[in-house]
């Protein structure tokens, strides 16, 4: 089963958007840990490698995801989990989704995505890891 | 004749005339009955036929809806229950305030936004603060790095609130600040900032949001558990009556509990009972309810289902002005008055053509222009992708200058009275608010909905069901799930901040902090620290703070020191 943990990191109360997903990936059968607002990235990190989580999928509509994406990974490279997939979404211009998937950072969906291609994303991704 | 014989002469004629209604009320029905057969002989398109918020709309309404609906609910505006309007001529003496939320970067870049602003005609100032003032934290707290100035203006002490308002004269100007969980810090900045210009203070016009509850239920930034946050607010409360008798206090917020997710009716209910748990409050500290209730301001949001958001902000008005005045012996007509402000929704704004955005919030602005709002905010087309550009901005205010003075619907008080449909939708919305009502009274009241996570349930499974009917296409949203183009690309320009604003900013408080005088620091913060242990009033305490320029987070902390920190209940 795909282990995915939601995550809200910074001072961001917006939760609509994680709660909607985590509802949704649950729905799709994933095992769902959401971490509650207002997470550093150690906060996140230690949840990550707590629960054992595939894929960490972060909701950032502050602004702050030049800074808060970058920190996560580098903390997932540090605990020595960089296995796991880092992807998430929220309210990030096209020009800095570029710029953070070229940094290794997973696939980041703008508002208006259907759940659907979030869900098929992490299950393609989760698939392919087993074949390799 | 007797006055027996007269009496029965006259019940004659009532029985006449009752037999005439009941005559009338058969021939309506008989041709409703016929109308019905056609429309049930003829093919429909595939189409919902409910509001957004899964309301079923039937296909007609008809002076039948409003037979048995004698307890006249309407009256006149200005007058009990006030269902027509909170004033008596409404938009004929002054239309409402056109108030666009702004704020961004530090406080002299906002600074230069307001006085934009108020060039173009903007005619009050309303203040985006960034998540860490929002959180109570300074911009060179570790809690804040990459959020400083980005979703807002970095406010940390009374020196920022000094730039944020410099040369625009408070005296003058009026002024919303949104902002809860530090919220009564922020408004002593506020306060100081005027000192500072030599305003008398009793002249302040303005409002600060202060509206902790539904920052608990769907907005999130708090900072104290409910009791000593409610205490503040009663505080609050107090003080403005007594020092700022023309500033709201608080605006009790039904916009972020709908921008979370939930129904037009849930907005509606949750946030007039998170007002009466205010007033309880002021009442069981021991204060007339008409010293303050007539300081109790609204703000709804005004969402894309056009009659249901008229018929919300008419029936939050009946609903709020019954409760006041029957429930809890307000004897002041202004205590039973609902003024609200509006904001069209942002949750509808699509980040996919985004220019069709600036339709979707011209109708929501009507709605709220037909509903009576006191004043508005209409966004700006390009927020799902960054803060607003100055063009953006500039054409989200042109919007409500066009539907001011050119659409005519600020000639005529509550032009949509007496249609069956808003009639009978905003009877149906006041019922179900009422039964609602009836539900969180069966927990126990707001703070234990709030503890076992009630509210916050409700509006996450009202969010689910709305993304279910998207994605199936059900819902259509143009240019998203329907009617799309495809290429994704996105052809207008967006807002950047400078990301070395924090380090400016930063760097302004070290020197700031150097400037001050370090044991008047200390001294103002044991004070605060010793009134929150006791049941003195706050306010006066964290206005010695400010005037000492202890910082936000400082003086957020030392209440903390007593107050304890919020803990969410976690769940999805």
């Amino acid at each position: 089963m795909i282990r995915v943990l939601v995550a809200k990191p910074g001072l961001d109360g917006h939760d609509r958007g994680a709660k909607v997903i985590a509802s949704a990936f649950r729905d799709a059968g994933f095992e769902v840990i959401y971490t509650g607002l207002h997470q550093t990235p150690e906060m996140i990190v230690s949840a990550a490698v707590q629960e054992d989580v595939d894929v960490v999928a972060m909701s950032v509509l502050s602004g702050a995801h030049m800074t808060l994406f970058p920190r996560v990974q580098e903390l997932l490279a540090e605990a020595g989990v960089d296995h796991i997939l880092l992807t998430g979404g929220g309210i990030i211009p096209e020009e800095d989704v570029a710029a953070l998937e070229e940094q290794g950072i997973g696939r980041l969906f703008g508002p208006g995505t259907p759940t659907t291609a979030a869900i098929e994303y992490v299950q393609e991704w989760f698939a392919a890891q087993q074949s390799s | 004749m007797s006055t027996i014989e007269k009496d029965v002469l006259k019940r004659g004629e009532l029985e006449g005339l009752v037999e005439e209604r009941d005559r009338e009320i058969a021939a309506l029905k008989a041709r409703l009955a016929d109308w019905e057969e056609a429309y049930d002989g003829t093919p429909k398109r595939e189409s919902l036929f409910t509001t957004v918020s899964g309301r079923e709309v039937r296909p007609l309404y008809t002076e039948l809806d409003r037979v048995g609906d004698e307890d006249d609910g309407l009256g006149f505006p200005g007058a009990f229950p006030f269902t027509r309007g909170p004033y008596s001529t409404m938009y004929r003496t002054r239309l409402w305030t056109m108030r666009q939320f702004a704020g961004f970067a530090t406080a002299e870049e906002t600074n230069e936004r307001y006085k934009y602003l108020l060039e173009h005609g903007q005619t009050g100032l309303s203040v985006a603060f960034d998540f860490p003032t929002l959180m109570g934290y300074d911009a060179d707290h570790a809690r804040s790095l990459g959020e400083v100035g980005v979703c807002g203006v970095a406010i940390s002490s009374l020196a920022d609130m000094e730039r944020l308002f410099d040369g625009i004269p408070l005296d003058q100007v009026s002024v919303s600040m949104t902002i809860n969980g530090p919220a009564i810090i922020l408004f002593c900045f506020y306060v100081a900032a005027a000192e500072q210009q030599g305003v008398d203070v009793g002249v302040l016009r303005g409002t600060v949001q202060n509206d902790i509850l539904k920052e608990y239920q769907a907005q999130h930034a708090w900072v104290f558990p409910p009791e000593p946050a409610l205490r503040c607010i009663v505080d609050m409360f107090e003080w403005c009556s007594e020092n700022t008798p023309k500033y709201n206090p608080i605006s009790i917020s039904g916009y972020h509990i709908r921008e979370a997710g939930a129904t037009a009716a849930e907005e509606l209910a949750f946030t007039l009972r998170n007002g009466f748990e205010y007033v309880e409050r002021g009442i069981a500290r021991g204060l007339d309810v008409d010293a303050f209730a007539p300081r109790l301001s609204f703000f709804f949001d005004v969402h894309n289902d056009f009659f249901e958001e008229i018929a919300k902000l008419r029936a939050a008005r009946r609903i709020w002005a019954r409760g006041m005045k029957e429930k809890y012996g307000a004897k002041n007509p202004d205590s039973w008055r609902l003024r609200t402000h509006c904001q069209t929704a942002g949750v509808t704004l699509t980040a996919q053509q985004p220019e069709n955005n600036i339709v979707r919030v011209a109708y929501q602005a009507m709605a709220a222009a037909l509903g009576g709002t006191q004043s508005l905010h209409t966004n700006s087309m390009d927020e799902t992708l960054s803060l607003p550009t100055e063009k953006a901005v500039r054409i989200a205010l042109r919007t409500q200058q066009i539907l001011a003075y050119e659409s005519g619907v600020a000639n005529t008080i509550d032009p949509l009275a007496g249609s069956y449909y808003v009639e009978a939708l905003t009877d149906e919305l006041e019922r179900d608010a009422l039964a609602l009502f009836e539900e969180i009274d069966a927990m126990g009241g707001v703070v234990p909905g709030i503890e076992q996570g009630w509210f916050q349930q409700e509006i996450a499974g009202s969010a689910m069901r709305q993304q279910r009917e998207v994605e199936s296409g059900d819902r259509v949203v143009v240019g998203v799930n329907h009617f799309g183009e495809g290429s994704g690309k996105l052809e207008i320009d967006t807002l950047k901040i400078d990301p070395d604003i924090e380090k400016r900013q930063v760097a302004k408080m070290a020197a700031m902090r150097a400037e001050r005088d370090d044991d008047r620091v200390h001294d103002t913060l044991d004070a605060l620290r010793e009134a929150c242990r006791t049941e003195e009033n706050v306010v006066p305490r964290i206005l010695d703070c400010a005037r000492a320029y202890c910082t936000l987070y400082e003086i957020r902390a030392a209440m903390e020191d007593v107050f304890g920190a919020y803990k969410e209940p976690v769940f999805f």
